[in-house]
């Protein structure tokens, strides 16, 4: 077992943060490329 | 111990949420849903079809979710699936809930900015049918559990034609029958040799309720309506001599392994290797067919 239980929340929860960022970030970037592929077929 | 100390119990590590999407089951998802898409007869900007396999994908995964969720109870009972992240109690069982619904309603919701209506209400209805026809209603009551159940895993290829096209086509929906067809011999193939699995979950699959010969019968029955769909394509005239070839060899062997199960007589686990080969093939078997469809529809012979 952890001797240090709130060393490893901090982990959880700073790999979690990281994730989430990166996901948030490709996120926006798909729907950049969606927007301008809809444009494109649109026009 | 901390309050956060006790929160660290129910903060999930991420690789369990992604364990929580069943990986290696959403891989035949996508390769049946890519082929839907590929084998369509229009074509899409990329990263409109990338999106909707991603969507494809993220569906299964939170269909896969929803259904650990409802099922913890169980899969604590059997052997092959005791260390997922719920059972193993390395996540709590609203992470899991939230999880699943968040990515329910994300995928449904981008499938539907990046293609068409249509194909959003079909991945819908596939995340619907898997989680409440099949996990909630019909797993536990009935051995046709996996005949039925087996409609959700067939949407696929579906979406992805919907998703370039707008519109259902026959082609599609054959191959929506094909895996719909498939699903039974492939699993019950694999409830014969974990069927104490079963038996001690109080899961009615078909060889604990209706007993070894018996599922070995419906295994060869199904086989043979299964080739029959799988030849129709062809048939038809929907595909061409790729997919005809590929498909009359593919089905020959099916046919040979499932022949082989319904003559063997085998009670013991140990002695059940045509179970094995077939439930091995029968994913070899679908991965090939759905890839001559999509190599019919782009090389010409």
């Amino acid at each position: 077992m952890n001797p240090h239980p709130e060393d490893e929340l901090l982990r959880r929860q700073r790999e979690r943060a990281r994730l989430m960022a990166w996901l948030l970030g490709a996120f926006v970037i798909l729907l950049f490329l969606i927007t301008l592929a809809k444009i494109g077929i649109n026009r | 111990m901390t309050s956060a100390a006790a929160e660290s119990v129910h903060l999930a590590d991420w690789r369990d949420l992604v364990a929580l999407t069943k990986p290696r089951v959403m891989s035949l998802v996508v390769f049946t849903g890519l082929c839907g898409l590929l084998a369509a007869p229009v074509s899409i900007p990329f990263i409109l079809g990338f999106t909707a396999i991603l969507c494809i994908a993220l569906g299964a995964g939170a269909a896969g979710a929803l259904n650990q969720w409802y099922e913890h109870d169980l899969d604590a009972k059997m052997r092959r699936t005791a260390n997922r992240p719920l059972p193993a109690k390395r996540m709590d069982r609203q992470t899991a809930l939230h999880f699943g619904v968040g990515l329910s309603v994300f995928s449904v919701i981008l499938m539907e900015l990046a293609t068409n209506y249509l194909a959003a209400i079909l991945l819908a209805a596939s995340i619907l049918f898997y989680v409440l026809i099949y996990t909630v209603w019909l797993k536990r009551r009935t051995a046709q559990n996996i005949v039925i159940g087996g409609a959700a895993g067939a949407f696929p290829p579906l979406i992805g034609w919907v998703a370039a096209t707008g519109s259902i086509d026959l082609l599609p929906v054959l191959l929506f029958a094909i895996i719909f067809l498939w699903t039974p011999p492939h699993f019950w193939a694999l409830s014969l040799f974990v069927r104490s699995d079963y038996a001690n979950a109080n899961v009615p699959m078909l060889p604990v309720v209706a007993g070894i010969r018996n599922t070995r019968s419906q295994i060869l029955v199904y086989s043979v309506i299964l080739v029959v769909s799988a030849m129709a394509p062809f048939a038809l005239g929907l595909t061409g001599l790729i997919y005809g070839i590929s498909a009359a060899v593919l089905n020959t062997i099916f046919l040979i392994l499932a022949a082989a199960v319904w003559a063997n007589t085998s009670e013991d686990v140990s002695g059940m290797k045509p179970e094995r080969r077939l439930f091995a093939f029968s994913i070899l078997y679908l991965f090939g067919l759905f890839a001559a469809v999509v190599v019919d529809r782009w090389v010409t012979l």
